[in-house]
This record gives structure tokens, C-alpha cells and sequence, in this order.
């Protein structure tokens, strides 16, 4: 290992803020859904939660805004600088877990429970319970239509999400591009493809709220359409928001070009920002194909 | 008695497994080949296991007593051995192997589907199991029946404790009964030890089991999955019988559910209803809304003095108990009690506690359920 | 690259600040190491005290101290206090104590996300507990909590104990992430990867089931929390979900959690035992082996504890062989730990007694989990009170005894004196005899025929009920000994030498006691 280059940081109040504000979030959206389910309004629990939103929002601004400082006066050895890779790294693993556990439901439900659920496989004989129904993958017709009304049609992934997927893996290449360019002090060409990268994602986003309205006004795919639906929804939903937020991530980068931060030997922010546009990429390829088209 | 059990327990944990079944420490061997099958099995695993951890602390105990420095024993300097690692990876291995086989026979006996004499669909719900006997026109309900003083420790407790229903499962010995079993609302299990049957009950979906039992009894169990408050208190009672007097008990259920429906056409007054009700809230309605009708505050509604019990809710009350509430812990009764013990339960309630709320007829809950 | 000064401590105190604010803004590993084993204590004494409160009611049948829904508040909350609040922060404050100090770093390697970590976890489990005092009661479903009885017939404090649930998860992914990045990027000069202590490799690969598997937790109460909440269907027939797929996704998590539990406290057994036998670890390198093997397995065998939800035939022959297969690397490292002692020079100071103590008590817990593992028989023992005793045998003896043994194996280290000998005996000897009067009989009454989660049993149950209740109160007022001698010891006592132990390896055990604030501010050399 190299010698002795370590940097211990300055005691810091951030942590323990975030804490507060993460609690408020957490305690603030559980009383807002409680009330809201109860049905009797839940102004108090908006109020926590957007405090405990806002303030994480202004923490996380000090604190990132902190580390590019120390990070700016070169206080970061290369050690350092492994240390946030392995970091980083390891956080996305972990995101890829989690998707994981959506992905295992929806292959579960698909290949085993609804099957089961129609009189298929080893369990059919569950169909006793509900007569009449029929295992299909897209789920159109659930067992109990009462309370889980079926949708009347899906999305079809020939239209918006194919080209939402052309979008992304450009974007995942104009972000290689900007990486590229850094990596040559090309600063003129950095700037333009990180816009063009952003520019993609929101274009995305945009087409992905598209589609969610269609869903729900045409097509009667709802959250509360069965497991199809549900699925759908998570999927797509949580990776929806890891685009914004990776646009978000963008951005500041963008805005740090701007700056004039960043070199061809030390940029780890921007690297970490483009493995995480590239996982949100992975992880659309997988629901194109699993969500949408088989 | 219980000192001798103390004694016998604290005086070490090498007892021989003889004496120790007598105490209840052991599985039961239960009445059917399947329970047989496992008994042995388990009876083997545990040998195994107690064979391996003689070995495992007798070298552990050699070492503790003779290489300790207070004897003066100096530490040796090895500390890798390829072929003793070697060794003690196979050789567990190798036992494995040898527990996995019979093991894998057992399991793929129990999984065994072939045609049953008799199918009975169990239902798991909050907390009393039903049984309908598919083909028949039997189906009732099992709730426990051990009274609530005795659960206050207000009353002696009797022999079944807990274990004890109004009206148990009844099947024939020496016939292959297979279980349909699911569940109403939350995943319950239904277990009898003896027949080494456990298998839990997934709501919306159907798990099979069966048995073949050898010996008439009554074999008790109980719910073996947390299913709420009450989960200690749903036991299944299994009533074996001979063949004759099964097809007897089932002659007398027949007979059983048209008394029943003659009752419902017959007109009932008031007080029988408001006394009758009353016997129905204890088994039924009780155990959420509590014997002083105030419920549970957050989880079970009172129903005193609501507007619900006045005049005009009537049809809504009964409505509710008929119909259940979907989605919620307040089921559809309608299906589980006659139109006699609804009126009843329904009368009682909206006279119970001050509450001044009228009557209903069985004739027209009747009504109502063909709604 | 920079021209500063680059030394460890570059500009900055070299000491603690003074007052409440060291503990609140820190990023010093053994400030927070402090935090986390503090809050830890706290929360074994909370969880400790639900136990006894389920074991007075179960003291005798019958209902008399409380009733059944707050019974059932007091299983879950004891469940998951213990398991989220008690052990596995304990570890995490072990590794951020010892992990920088045995590999020789000044400190963890991400300092300010550390003491975030810590600082999630107070917040979280005041709102865990909060939900006992809510409308409807707390969560009353089991620390499993099956749907739908946690969704559909769940109290509406089902919503704040999902949250808290996320915090811990947030909490422990970035803890774990610290722990890898520290042993991965601050080692000293010298300290390959097949010389990292075993504390150290454990922890490595601990952290790394705890960021495979935690995000896999947050993601099943997400769906629970959809379901509760906006109408989604996945643990519901009706709208083609399935109960079940709760189970396989929560023992997807689950499973891996309990070798969480288990795995950093093979690295303490395995560092202590050599020290008192004086002997070099047996078998270092399939120790290594072992616990990646063990680690591996741990995500093909969740659905051993779902033999009876009606798994299709092969399921369940094949969780049932790899679940068994497990028991080859653990045994392997139960036998080094014998070739470890056997013919050496062993004393027994209190940290070797709670590690002997762990390898008779945890084995014994094994073979009962491995009669678990045969699928035929687990149709009888599962839910049983069988269960309950597997499990607090490699819990309690198991992994809570692992974290005694440390406190008082490093006890010195942190406090620069020496504890007091014979009051560690003594609470060893108490916890020892308390622990067995506790959970064997529970072994009888599971066999018997006896479910778990239930307040009130059938007759025949009653006479081992009364030993454990007993032999239960006689561990929990045993650990009153174990808080006295840590508070005496962190307030004065005999002064300790930097080695401690005279068989003591290792970088730890090279810096004074207590050690500097900052650990090495220069990297040593290993050899
Ligand atoms: C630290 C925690 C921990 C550890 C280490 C283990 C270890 C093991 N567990 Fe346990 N387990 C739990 C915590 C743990 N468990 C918990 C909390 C539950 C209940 C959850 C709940 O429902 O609430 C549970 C439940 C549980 C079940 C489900 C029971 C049921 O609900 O029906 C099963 C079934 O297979 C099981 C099996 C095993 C096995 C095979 C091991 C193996 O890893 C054990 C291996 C060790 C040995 C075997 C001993 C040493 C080996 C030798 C000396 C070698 C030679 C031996 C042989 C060849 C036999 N466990
Ligand atoms: C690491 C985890 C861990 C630990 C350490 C323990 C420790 C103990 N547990 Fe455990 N337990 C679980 C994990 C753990 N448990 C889990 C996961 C479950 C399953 C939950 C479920 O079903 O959902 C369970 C369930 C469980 C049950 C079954 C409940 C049921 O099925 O209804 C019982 C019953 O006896 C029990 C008892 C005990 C006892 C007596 C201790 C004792 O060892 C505790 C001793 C500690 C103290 C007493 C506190 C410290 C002492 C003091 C501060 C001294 C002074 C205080 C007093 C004397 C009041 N536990
Ligand atoms: C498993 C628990 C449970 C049992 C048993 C039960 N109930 Fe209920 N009951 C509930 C719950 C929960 C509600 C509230 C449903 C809701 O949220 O709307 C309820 C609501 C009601 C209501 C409507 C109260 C109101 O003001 O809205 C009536 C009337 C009622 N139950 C009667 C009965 C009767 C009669 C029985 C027995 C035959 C019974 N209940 C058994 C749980 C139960
Ligand atoms: Cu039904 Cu437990
Ligand atoms: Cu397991």
C-alpha cells in the first residue's frame, strides 16, 4: 500500500442531521399513509415529512458541497479515492439487490403461483378455490376480478418502450463519450455529451409518465390490477426513479464541469455517476425484456 | 412429582430415551405409518448427532483436562494437517449422505398422490377451523370449547386444557383421508402430532396432505402457524373411528342438518333468541369484540351504544355479521352460522349491554343471505 | 498530487473533543465502536426484558400477567430487538473497534458515513418501539411477519415498523460497505489477504452477505408496504400473488441474516482460543475456506424454513441437501478449534470459558438444526418449541456468548484496565448454568408437541415451562454482573499491559492500552 497518506475527516454534524431528517421522513410519510388510508387527511404527517425531506435535501447539499471542498484543496489521497470506488461499487451492488427481489416476485408469480392459481403444476388444485379462472401471462383476468380488476390491455413494448430503451443505451454511450473526453481534458466535449446525457434521461423520464398515464386512463393498468400491475408498477416505478435521481446526479456533474472541477487523473465523482447511469441502464435492458416483452 | 421430574432433568441429560419418553420429552410415535416412518428417522438423526458429540467433546474434554498450563503442558507447534483436514470434510460428508437417503424415502412417501377413500377440505380461520366433507353433505365448524374461567385460571383446568373442540373431524381408520387445506383469512397450520401430519393453510391456495390412521383415538393438535391473537387457542381434534361408526356419525350429521333447517322455519321469540345469542357471542364473536361488547380500541369496534344498534340499523348490522367486511378481520359469518344462531347472535347484540336495538328472524336472515 | 502534509491526523485534534458533542459529530472508529456496543447493551436489556416478560406469563398455563395480543407484541418486539438491535449492532461496534486496529489503519475508511450509520440505528428503533404505544398496538406477527397477517389484518403501526425496518437496512448496507472498504484499502504494508486475522475475514465476508441480503429486506417490506397502502396484489390469491412468495423473499434475506449473526463470532472464537491455548490457529486456511463455503450455501437453503408451506417435491429435496451440506465447513471449523486447543498450553481466563462455552453449546445448537434440516422430520418439529431451543442455542450461547467473550477479551484493550477476574467467572458460571436451565427443556416441550408463539399451552407442557422461566431470570440477573464489571472496569482498575494476554498475536495487541485515538498513524510493517 502506499505510505502513510490517510485523512481522517474533522468531527461533523452532518451525520447525526441526516439522521433527524431521515427520521422525520420515515415517521412523517407513516403517519401521512396511516391518515390517508384511514381517510382522515394527514396534513401533520405531510408537513413532517416534507421538513424531514427538505432538510435531508439541504444536508445532503452541505455535506456533498463539504466533500468537494476537501476534495478541491487535494485533501483526498489515491487511497482515498479507492476507498470511494470500493464504496460506490459496493452501494450499487447492493441497488442491484434489491431490484433483485423484484425480479425474483415477478419470475415467481409468473412461472409458479399464477400457473398454481389456474390448475397448472404441482398446486393446481388450488383452482378449486377459484372457479373459472384461467392462468395467462400477461394477467388479464385475475382470480378475484371484484377486487382486483384485471387490465383491459397492456403496454405494448414495440412503441414507447423501445424507444425508451434506444434512449438509455445512447445515453449509456454519450456518458462513455464524456468519460472519454475527461479522461483527455477535452472539457468542450465533456460539457456537450454529459448535456446530451442528461437531455436523454429526462426525455425518458417524460416518455416513461407517458406511458404510466395511458396505463392508468386507456388501458385500466393500475396498481390494483392484480399482480401484473403490481409488478409492473414496481419495477418500472423504482427504476423510474433511479433515472431522476441519476439525472439529478448528472447534473451536479455537469454543473462541477462547469466549474471547472475534475481532471483527466482524478474525477471519481463523475465515474461514479456514470456506473450509476450505466447500472440504471442494465437494469431497464432487464425490464424491457422481462416486463415488457416475453 | 414434578421434583422427580426436576431431579431427573438436572441430573444430567444422559438419560435413556425409554425413560424419557415416559415423561413426555420425545416425539410421539404416533398412529400411522408416515409418523412411524419419522419417529425412526428422528430416533436415528439424534443417535448420530449424540454419537459424533461424544467424539467431538470427549477430544475437547482430553484436551481441556490435560493440556491445560496449570499442568504443566507446553503448547505443540502444528497447525496444518492436509490429510486429518481431508478426513473430517468427508467423513461428515459421508454421513450426510447416508441420513439424506432414508431421509429422501420418507419425504417422497409422504408426497405419495395417489386416489384417497375420503376428501375432506380443512379451512383455517380466525381461529377455528372448518371441515367439509367434499362429496357429503357435511360441513361445520370447530371451535375450541374449553371454557374462559379456566383460561382466567378461574375454574380448575380439565384434563384437554386447550386441547378440546365443540365438535371434532371425524374419519375411519384404515382409510386413506386426504386434506384439502387452506385458509379464510391468514395462514394457519393444521398439525396432529400423532398422525404426523402438518401442513400449513396458504388463504387462496390448496396444500394436500394425507393419512392413513391405524388405531381409533382421538388424536389432538393444534394450530401451528401465529395466525393473530388466538393462535394458541384454534386446536384440531381428530375423532378416529371404525369404519361403522364413522358411516354412522355421518347418518346422524345428515339428520343433524335438517333439524337445523326445520328450526329456522320455526318462529322464534325475543328472550329464546337474546338467550340463545348469548351462547353464540361467547364462541363466535367474543374473542374480538370482548365480553362487554366495547371491542378492542384500533382493532375490533365496540358495539354499544353505536348507531348501528339503534332502530334503523338494523338491516346494515345484519348485513355486516352476514357479509363480513371485506379485506378486514370481520368475516362473512353468514356462511359459518346457521339463519337460527345469526338471528340469535344479531338479536343479542342489539340488546346486550343497554344497547335497545329490535329483533330479526332467522326467516329474515334468510332473506338476506339469498340477497 | 497535493502538496499538504499527509499524515492521518493532518491538521486535526489528536485527541477527543470534549462533552456531548464528541459523541454526536465523531468519525472516530472507537468513539462509534463505543456508540454501537453501548446502544447494543441497551437494547439486549430491553429485548432481555420482553423475554422475561414472555417467560413469566409462560411461567404457568393459563392467562395471568397479560393477554394474548400483547403477548404476541412481545415475541415479535423481542425477536426483532434482539436480532436488529442487540447482536448485530454489537458486531458491527467489535469491527469498528477492532477491524482499523487488527489491520492496521488509522481509522475506518469512509469516518463520516460511519457515524451516520451509527447514528440511523437510535432513531430507527425509537420508532420500532414507539409502535407499541399506537392505536392497534405494535406489530404482533412474529419477527417473520408473515403476509397477510402483517398486512391485510396488520395494526395500522405496521406502517412505521416497515420505515424503521428501512432505517436499520440503510443503517447496516452502509456499515457493511465501511467494513469492506476498510479491509480492502487500509491494510498496512505487508498484510496480504491470507494473514488478515480471522475476526477480520469473517467480518469481510459478513459484510458482504449483509449487502446481498439486506436490500432484499427493504425490498419485501416494500411490497408489503404497497400492499397495505396502495392496493397492489402480492401476497394476495385474489389478484394473482401468493403468501408464499412473502416467505421465500423474507427467508431469501433471512436465512443469510442468521449466518450474519453467526460469522463474526466464529472470528472471535477463532482469535481467542489460540491465545489461551498458546497455539497458532489449526487449519487457518480451510477456516477461510470454511467460511466462504458457508457464506455461499447460505443463499441456496432459505426454504428449509417453509418445509411445510407445500413446496412441490423436488423443492423440497433439494433445500433439504444443501441445507444439510452446511454442516461439513462448519464442521470443519468446529474440529480446527479442537485441533487448536488439543496439546496446547491452554489457562482460562473468562474470555476462554464464554469461547469453550460457545464451541460445546453452538455445536449442540447445530445438530439440532441439523435434525431441522431433514425435511420428513421438520414436518413435526417446525413451530414447535424445538425450533425455539435450536435457535437460542446458537443464539444466545452462540453468538451472544461470541460477543461476552470479546467484551472481555478486549475489554483491556478499549480501557487500558483490567476487569475483575472472579466477577467474570462468576457471571460466566451463572450465564452458563442459566442459559441450559433456559433453552434444553425447551427441546423436551417442542418435541412433546408444544407450538411456538402461543401464551398460554396445554398441561403437559408445564413442568419444563416452569424450569425455563426459572433457569430465564437466573441469565437475565446474571448480566447485572457482566454491566457492573464493565462499568467498573471503564472507570478504573488494575492497568493493563499493552500484549494483556501472554498468548496474545496480532497488530491489536502492539499499541498501547488504551490505544491512541487515532490507531497507526503510520501503517506498520507486517512481515
Ligand atoms: C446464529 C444463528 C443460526 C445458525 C448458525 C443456524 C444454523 C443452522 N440452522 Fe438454524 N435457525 C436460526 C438461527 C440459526 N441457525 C433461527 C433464528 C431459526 C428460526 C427462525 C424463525 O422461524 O423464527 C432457525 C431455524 C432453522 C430451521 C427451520 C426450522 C423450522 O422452522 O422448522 C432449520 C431447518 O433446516 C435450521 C437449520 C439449521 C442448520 C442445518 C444450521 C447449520 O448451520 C448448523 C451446522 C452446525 C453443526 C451441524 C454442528 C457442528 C458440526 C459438526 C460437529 C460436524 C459433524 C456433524 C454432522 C455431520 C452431523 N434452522
Ligand atoms: C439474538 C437473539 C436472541 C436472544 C439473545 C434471545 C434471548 C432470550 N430469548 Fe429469545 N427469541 C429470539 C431471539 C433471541 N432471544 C427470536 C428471533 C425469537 C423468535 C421470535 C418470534 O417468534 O417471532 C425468540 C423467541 C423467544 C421465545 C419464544 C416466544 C414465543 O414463541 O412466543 C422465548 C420463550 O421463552 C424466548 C426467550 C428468551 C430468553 C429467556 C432469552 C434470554 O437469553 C434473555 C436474557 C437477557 C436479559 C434478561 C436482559 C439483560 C439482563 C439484565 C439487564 C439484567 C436485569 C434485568 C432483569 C432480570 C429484568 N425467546
Ligand atoms: C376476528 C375478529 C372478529 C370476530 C370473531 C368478529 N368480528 Fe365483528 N368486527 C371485526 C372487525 C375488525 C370489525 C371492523 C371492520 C371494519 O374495519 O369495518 C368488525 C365489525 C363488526 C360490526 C360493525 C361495527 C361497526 O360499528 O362498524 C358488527 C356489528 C360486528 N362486527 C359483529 C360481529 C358479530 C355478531 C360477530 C360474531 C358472530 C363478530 N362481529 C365477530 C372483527 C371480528
Ligand atoms: Cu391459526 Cu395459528
Ligand atoms: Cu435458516
Amino acid at each position: 500500500m502506499s505510505s502513510a497518506t490517510y485523512y481522517v475527516p474533522e468531527e461533523s454534524r452532518w451525520p447525526i442531521l441526516a439522521s433527524v431528517a431521515l427520521f422525520l421522513m420515515a415517521f412523517g410519510a407513516g403517519s401521512l399513509l396511516n391518515a390517508l388510508s384511514a381517510e382522515a387527511g394527514g396534513g401533520a404527517g405531510m408537513v413532517t415529512l416534507l421538513i424531514g425531506a427538505l432538510l435531508l435535501g439541504l444536508i445532503l447539499v452541505g455535506w456533498f458541497g463539504h466533500v468537494i471542498k476537501e476534495s478541491q484543496a487535494g485533501m483526498y489521497s489515491a487511497q482515498m479515492d479507492r476507498s470511494f470506488r470500493w464504496g460506490m461499487g459496493w452501494f450499487i451492488f447492493s441497488e442491484v439487490m434489491f431490484f433483485a427481489a423484484f425480479f425474483g416476485a415477478l419470475f415467481y408469480v409468473r412461472t409458479l403461483a399464477v400457473p398454481w392459481l389456474g390448475g397448472e403444476g404441482a398446486k393446481g388444485a388450488a383452482n378449486m378455490l377459484w372457479p373459472g379462472f384461467e392462468a395467462t401471462w400477461p394477467l388479464l383476468q385475475t382470480p378475484d376480478m371484484e377486487l382486483f380488476p384485471g387490465p383491459q390491455a397492456i403496454i405494448d413494448p414495440w412503441h414507447v418502450p423501445l424507444l425508451n430503451t434506444v434512449l438509455l443505451v445512447t445515453s449509456s454511450v454519450t456518458v462513455t463519450f464524456a468519460h472519454k473526453a475527461l479522461k483527455r481534458d477535452n472539457r468542450g466535449a465533456i460539457k456537450l455529451w454529459l448535456l446530451a446525457t442528461i437531455l436523454l434521461g429526462i426525455v425518458f423520464v417524460y416518455f416513461q409518465g407517458l406511458e404510466y398515464a395511458e396505463a392508468y386512463n386507456e388501458l385500466g393498468l393500475t396498481l390494483q390490477a392484480g399482480i401484473y400491475g403490481a409488478t409492473f408498477f414496481i419495477l418500472t416505478g423504482f427504476h423510474g426513479v433511479h433515472v431522476t435521481l441519476g439525472t439529478f446526479m448528472l447534473i451536479i456533474i455537469w454543473l462541477r464541469i462547469l466549474k471547472g472541477h475534475f481532471d483527466s487523473e482524478k474525477h471519481f465523482g463523475f465515474e461514479a455517476v456514470a456506473w450509476y447511469w450505466h447500472f440504471v441502464d442494465v437494469v431497464w435492458i432487464g425490464l424491457f425484456l422481462f416486463v415488457y416483452v416475453f | 412429582m414434578r421434583c422427580n421430574r426436576l431431579a431427573l432433568l438436572l441430573s444430567g441429560f444422559v438419560i435413556s430415551p425409554a425413560v424419557v419418553a415416559e415423561w413426555e420429552v420425545n416425539l410421539v410415535r404416533g398412529v400411522t405409518e408416515i409418523s412411524h416412518a419419522i419417529f425412526d428417522l428422528h430416533m436415528i438423526i439424534f443417535y448420530v448427532c449424540v454419537a459424533i458429540a461424544v467424539v467431538v467433546f470427549g477430544v475437547m474434554l482430553w484436551s481441556i483436562i490435560y493440556h491445560r498450563k496449570s499442568r504443566g503442558a507446553k503448547a505443540h507447534h502444528f497447525h496444518e494437517h492436509l490429510w486429518v483436514e481431508i478426513l473430517w470434510t468427508i467423513i461428515p460428508f459421508g454421513i450426510l449422505v447416508a441420513m439424506a437417503v432414508p431421509a429422501s424415502q420418507t419425504l417422497i412417501q409422504m408426497y405419495d398422490k395417489s386416489e384417497a377413500d375420503i376428501n375432506i377440505q380443512v379451512t383455517g380461520y380466525q381461529w377455528k377451523w372448518r371441515y367439509q366433507y367434499l362429496g357429503q353433505d357435511i360441513d361445520f365448524f370447530s371451535n375450541l370449547s374449553t371454557p374462559q374461567d379456566q383460561i382466567n385460571n378461574e375454574a380448575t383446568k380439565g384434563e384437554n386444557y386447550l386441547l378440546e373442540v365443540d365438535q371434532p373431524v371425524v374419519i375411519p381408520v384404515g382409510k386413506k383421508v386426504r386434506f384439502l387445506i387452506t385458509a379464510n383469512d391468514v395462514i394457519h397450520s393444521w398439525w396432529v402430532p400423532a398422525l404426523a401430519v402438518k401442513q400449513d393453510a396458504i388463504p387462496g391456495f390448496i396444500n394436500e396432505a394425507w393419512t392413513v390412521v391405524d388405531e381409533p383415538g382421538i388424536y389432538r393438535g393444534q394450530c401451528a402457524e401465529l395466525c393473530g391473537r388466538d393462535h394458541g387457542f384454534m386446536p384440531v381434534v381428530v375423532d378416529a373411528r371404525s369404519e361403522e361408526d364413522y358411516l354412522q356419525w355421518v347418518a346422524s350429521q345428515t339428520q343433524a342438518q335438517q333439524a337445523e333447517k326445520a328450526a329456522a322455519e320455526q318462529t322464534w321469540t325475543m328472550e329464546a333468541l337474546i338467550s340463545k345469542g348469548e351462547e353464540v357471542y361467547k364462541t363466535s364473536c367474543l374473542a374480538c369484540h370482548q365480553a362487554n361488547g366495547q371491542g378492542i380500541p384500533g382493532a375490533f369496534p365496540g358495539l354499544v351504544n353505536t348507531p348501528l344498534m339503534s332502530g334503523d340499523g338494523l338491516m346494515e348490522h345484519a348485513r355486516i355479521v352476514v357479509h363480513g367486511r371485506t379485506g378486514t378481520a370481520m368475516q362473512a359469518f353468514g356462511e359459518q352460522l346457521s339463519d337460527v344462531d345469526l338471528a340469535a347472535v344479531i338479536t343479542y347484540e342489539r340488546n346486550a349491554w343497554g344497547n335497545d336495538g329490535g329483533m330479526i328472524t332467522p326467516q329474515q336472515i334468510k332473506q338476506l343471505k339469498a340477497e | 498530487m497535493s502538496t499538504l502534509e499527509q499524515t492521518a491526523s493532518t491538521g486535526h485534534h489528536h485527541g477527543p473533543a470534549k462533552g456531548i458533542t464528541r459523541w454526536l459529530y465523531t468519525t472516530n472508529h472507537k468513539d462509534i465502536g463505543t456508540m454501537y456496543l453501548i446502544f447494543s447493551l441497551v437494547m439486549f436489556m430491553v429485548g432481555g426484558c420482553m423475554a422475561l416478560t414472555i417467560r413469566a406469563e409462560l411461567f404457568q398455563p393459563g392467562l395471568q400477567l397479560i393477554q394474548p395480543e400483547f403477548f404476541n407484541q412481545m415475541t415479535t418486539m423481542h425477536g426483532l430487538i434482539m436480532v436488529f438491535g442487540a447482536v448485530m449492532p454489537a458486531f458491527v461496534g467489535l469491527a469498528n473497534w477492532m477491524v482499523p486496529m487488527m489491520v492496521g489503519a488509522p481509522d475506518m475508511a469512509l469516518p463520516r458515513m460511519n457515524n451516520w450509520s451509527f447514528w440511523i440505528l437510535p432513531f430507527a428503533f425509537s420508532m420500532m418501539l414507539m409502535t407499541l404505544f399506537m392505536e392497534g398496538g405494535g406489530p404482533n406477527f412474529g419477527w417473520t411477519f408473515y403476509a397477510p397477517l402483517s398486512t391485510t389484518y396488520a395494526p395500522p403501526s405496521v406502517t412505521f415498523f416497515i420505515f424503521a425496518v428501512h432505517m436499520m437496512g440503510i443503517s447496516s448496507i452502509m456499515g457493511a460497505i465501511n467494513i469492506i472498504a476498510t479491509i480492502f484499502n487500509l491494510r498496512a504494508p505487508g498484510m496480504t489477504f491470507m494473514k488478515m486475522p480471522l475476526f477480520v475475514w469473517t467480518w469481510l465476508i459478513t459484510a458482504f452477505l449483509l449487502i446481498a441480503v439486506m436490500p432484499v429486506l427493504a425490498g419485501v417490506v416494500t411490497m408489503m408496504l404497497m400492499d397495505i397502502h396502495f392496493g397492489t396484489s402480492f401476497f394476495n390469491a385474489a389478484g394473482g400473488g401468493d403468501p408464499v412468495l412473502f416467505q421465500h423473499v423474507f427467508w431469501f434475506f433471512g436465512h443469510p441474516e442468521v449466518y450474519i449473526m453467526i460469522l463474526p463470532a466464529f472470528g472471535i472464537v477463532s482469535e481467542i482460543i489460540p491465545t489461551f491455548a498458546r497455539k497458532k490457529l489449526f487449519g487457518y486456511t480451510s477456516m477461510v475456506y470454511a467460511t466462504s463455503s458457508i457464506a455461499i450455501l447460505s443463499f441456496i437453503v432459505w426454504a428449509h424454513h417453509m418445509f411445510t408451506v407445500g413446496m412441490p417435491l423436488i423443492g423440497e429435496l433439494f433445500f433439504m441437501f444443501t441445507t444439510m451440506l452446511i454442516a461439513v465447513p462448519t464442521g470443519v471449523k468446529v474440529f480446527n478449534w479442537i485441533a487448536t486447543m488439543f496439546r496446547g498450553s491452554m489457562t482460562f481466563e473468562t474470555p476462554m470459558l464464554f469461547a469453550v462455552a460457545f464451541v460445546v453449546l453452538f455445536t449442540i445448537g447445530g445438530f439440532s438444526g441439523l435434525m431441522l434440516a431433514i425435511a420428513p422430520v421438520d414436518f413435526q418439529y417446525h413451530d414447535t418449541y424445538f425450533v425455539v431451543a435450536h435457535f437460542h442455542y446458537v443464539l444466545v450461547p452462540g453468538a451472544i456468548f461470541s460477543i461476552m467473550a470479546a467484551t472481555y477479551y478486549w475489554l483491556p484493550k478499549w480501557t487500558g484496565n483490567m476487569y475483575n477476574e472472579s466477577m467474570g467467572k462468576l457471571h460466566f458460571w451463572l450465564s452458563f448454568i442459566g442459559v441450559n436451565i433456559t433453552f434444553f427443556p425447551m427441546h423436551f416441550i417442542g418435541l412433546a408437541g408444544m407450538p411456538r408463539r402461543i401464551p398460554d399451552y396445554a398441561l403437559q407442557f408445564a413442568d419444563f415451562n416452569m424450569v425455563a422461566s426459572v433457569g430465564a431470570f437466573l441469565f437475565g440477573f446474571a448480566q447485572l454482573l457482566f454491566i457492573y464489571n464493565i462499568v467498573c472496569c471503564a472507570r478504573g482498575g488494575k492497568k493493563a499491559t499493552d500484549r494483556v494476554w501472554e498468548g496474545s498475536h496480532g497488530l491489536e495487541w502492539t499499541l498501547p492500552s488504551p490505544p491512541p485515538y487515532h490507531s497507526f498513524t503510520q501503517p506498520p510493517k507486517v512481515d
